[in-house]
């Protein structure tokens, strides 16, 4: 009906992200950048990166998603915009819910699509591709759902970002550990559905709560 | 308003006056609760309860260990649970409870981690396994950190509370989570050599001691929330007239002890 | 039978980490009406349009729209108001139009939005960047959404600040049809305006009264 709901929102924060393609590229490339690190800082040997990489490409992903997650509502508290979006006249878990898949649009599906290329430089194995995509397309989404509550909680500090850091890894946990397990279970041989389905559970679980306690966080904090 | 009107016992109940003074009254009970509790379950189980078959006397760190970690969880929540009461009904107290027991939730959950390394040295020759349990209390000390660390970053006291309130809600939800994921992925890599799932039944001799302690030290939380709470009452409520005439009485009170 | 006013305020209180912002406060305001609130700075007239929005919750007090309580008919009383506040709310990477179309909660055609910038005086920055633009094409960009609006009740918190003279006689002139048409306006501004029937509404910081005691 109007133009201020989930779609619009959604399609505003892409918008703005595209317009600013090398500030929304910055995760991604953040995540090549620091997967490198690992084989120059541990070994080149195929065999231990092998082993190492379920858990490498998901603590990079991880820590990728975190850094972007910062921004998040950043921008729309120093311009006023927020404020807008908090006497919208509509649920405000709508908004926020459009901010935020925007969000995963821009940093988790392009993790997701290039991880691949970072299993490959990280030797593991080939069958592990799709459950570590599927993993990590779940997953990331959490992570920006999670993540979107800290950055709501921490808008209205300054320098945030460290503090925000603190609030979300603790919470980032389950994710973290479901999702490298895909990855591992899937090269160990067994049947990976299982930890991706907890994933799907946890990120349904996700969609359900987060943007209330987004909103929430929204209103009583940034408001002060 | 009218609805508010029905609730004037409940405001009551969260006037930080009312609550200073009843538990002034309570204070002195409540310290020599807690030091009778502490010292016989202390002299009982480090002094008459018979020794762990395999552990010897090292076992004897569980009657500190275990109540520790209870109250550290128990804590979370209690804090959690202050949090939502003060979101909710706009409680002054209850956010002066909430901000009163991270502090010692977060020092309790250290405890937990030290005395279970200090016993991990002799039983399993490591002062650190990634144990699920032991895993698990890490990160409710960084959740403890979180909460106290957003509570501190505001200036404004009340977007703190607030914050550190919805924080502490998010976290409630997350905890079994947490807990749950830790306890797979500990059995995904359980390594073959380390066995620490075991709570053998326990000798009732052994037991009783244990109770003990859990009591006093849950009657010990009692008492630090509570001093910790009086702090930050009279911290807050400094401008308000029955403080200052506290604080007059006790500095006539103090004056005179001097001439005598 | 007296009319129901628009909007009634009634001991709308307000305190931070408990330090009064201002004494409880009530009033009412009538369609047609043009309230002017005024106060020395830091008397906490940001801090009242913002309550009268709902962006912050007051501690005690409530406000009636058209006699109800918003609390029972919010997203029709947030559809019938307008804010706009110290920060214009632009973005800064999307051009005039495509911030005028974003801010618009109404669908408004192509034809509304460019004609609404005219009326600002942003002929032909339609399609500029608004980085390229200066503070004040800013807050005609924001001011423009008077012209596209369709609510009664506007909240403007210093609307004038950083427009030219001429600028600020076309939205006199906007906010006169608004409120011509049965829309009421609530603005603080240090500026006198050059409008009949504007009420002075001035709230005194309890901090000041403090201090002058």
């Amino acid at each position: 009906m109007s133009n201020i709901g989930f779609s619009a929102y959604l399609r505003r924060d892409l918008l703005l992200s595209y317009r600013r393609l090398g500030e929304a590229a910055s995760p991604l490339i953040f995540f090549l950048l620091v997967s490198i690190l690992i084989p120059l800082g541990v070994s080149p040997d195929p065999q231990r990166l092998a082993e190492l990489a379920p858990g490498i490409i998901w603590v990079m992903a991880l820590l990728a998603t975190l850094l972007s997650t910062e921004g998040l509502f950043a921008a729309d508290h120093q311009d006023g915009s927020l404020e807008q979006m908090l006497i919208a006249p509509q649920l405000l878990a709508l908004p926020v819910l459009g901010k935020v898949t925007a969000h995963w649009l821009v940093t988790g599906l392009p993790l997701t699509l290039v991880s691949p290329l970072i299993g490959l430089m990280l030797s593991l194995p080939a069958v592990a591709t799709v459950p570590m995509m599927a993993s990590l397309a779940l997953g990331t989404a959490c992570l920006s759902l999670i993540g979107a509550v800290g950055a709501a909680l921490t808008v209205s500090l300054r320098k945030g970002g460290l503090l925000l850091s603190i609030l979300v890894i603790p919470l980032y946990i389950p994710v973290i550990i479901f999702g490298s397990a895909a990855v591992q279970t899937a090269v160990d041989g067994f049947n990976w559905l299982g930890p991706l389905s907890v994933l799907a559970a946890m990120l349904c679980a996700a969609i359900a709560l987060c943007p209330w306690a987004i909103g929430g966080a929204l209103r009583l904090v940034s408001s002060n | 308003m009218a609805s508010n009107r029905d609730w004037t016992w409940f405001y009551r109940l969260g006037s930080p006056r009312w609550f200073y003074e009843t538990t002034g009254r309570w204070l002195p009970w409540l310290w020599a609760l807690t030091l009778v509790l502490l010292v016989a379950g202390l002299v009982w189980g480090l002094g008459y309860a018979p020794q762990d078959a395999k552990q010897g006397n090292s076992f004897r760190i569980i009657y500190l260990h275990v109540p520790v970690s209870f109250l550290a969880l128990a804590g979370y929540y209690l804090m959690a649970i202050a949090g939502a009461i003060g979101l909710i009904w706009k409680m002054k107290l209850s956010y002066m409870v909430m901000k009163s027991a991270a502090p010692i939730g977060a020092v309790l959950t250290f405890l937990a981690l030290f005395t279970g390394a200090v016993w991990g040295k002799p039983t399993w020759g490591t002062y650190w396994v990634w144990d699920a349990r032991i895993t698990s209390m890490l990160i409710l000390l960084f959740l403890y950190l979180g909460v106290l660390a957003l509570q501190y970053a505001f200036h404004s006291q009340e977007a703190g509370n607030k914050a550190s309130a919805i924080l502490a809600l998010v976290g409630t939800v997350n905890i079994p989570i947490i807990y749950k994921s830790v306890d797979w992925w500990y059995t995904l890599h359980q390594p073959a050599t380390i066995k620490l799932t075991s709570a053998p039944s326990m000798h009732i001799d052994m037991f009783q001691p244990l109770l003990v302690m859990i009591v006093a030290l849950y009657s010990f939380y009692a008492l630090a929330l509570i001093l910790f709470i009086r702090a930050e009452i009279l911290q807050r409520e400094r401008k308000a007239a029955w403080v200052c005439d506290l604080a007059l009485r006790a500095d006539q009170g103090s004056a005179g002890e001097d001439k005598e | 039978m007296p009319k129901t006013p628009l909007l009634t305020v009634d001991r709308l209180f307000f305190e931070r980490d408990d330090c009064n912002i201002f004494e409880p406060i009530s009033f009412s305001v009538e369609a047609g009406d043009i309230v002017q609130i005024e106060g020395p700075n830091g008397a906490g007239k940001t801090t009242l349009i913002r309550l009268l929005t709902s962006a912050l919750q007051p501690t005690s007090g409530s406000i009636l729209f058209c006699g109800e309580n918003i609390a029972n008919c919010y997203y029709e009383y947030l559809a019938n108001i307008l804010y706009i506040g110290h920060q214009p709310a632009v973005k800064l990477t999307l051009s005039a139009d495509e911030n005028l179309r974003w801010m618009s909660p109404a669908i408004t055609t192509a034809a509304e939005i460019s004609a609404a910038l005219a009326q600002v005086g942003l002929r032909g920055y339609e399609d500029v960047p608004c980085y390229s633009l200066s503070a004040g094409q800013h807050r005609r960009v924001a001011l423009a959404r008077l012209f596209t609006s369709q609510a009664k009740v506007w909240y403007l918190d210093e609307p004038f600040t950083a427009i030219d003279k001429q600028g600020v006689s076309i939205l006199q002139a906007r906010m006169a049809s608004h409120v011509a048409t049965g829309g009421c306006i609530l603005l603080s501004t240090h500026q006198d305006l050059a409008m009949d029937k504007v009420r002075k509404y001035s709230i005194e910081s309890h901090k000041d009264r403090e201090q002058q005691q």
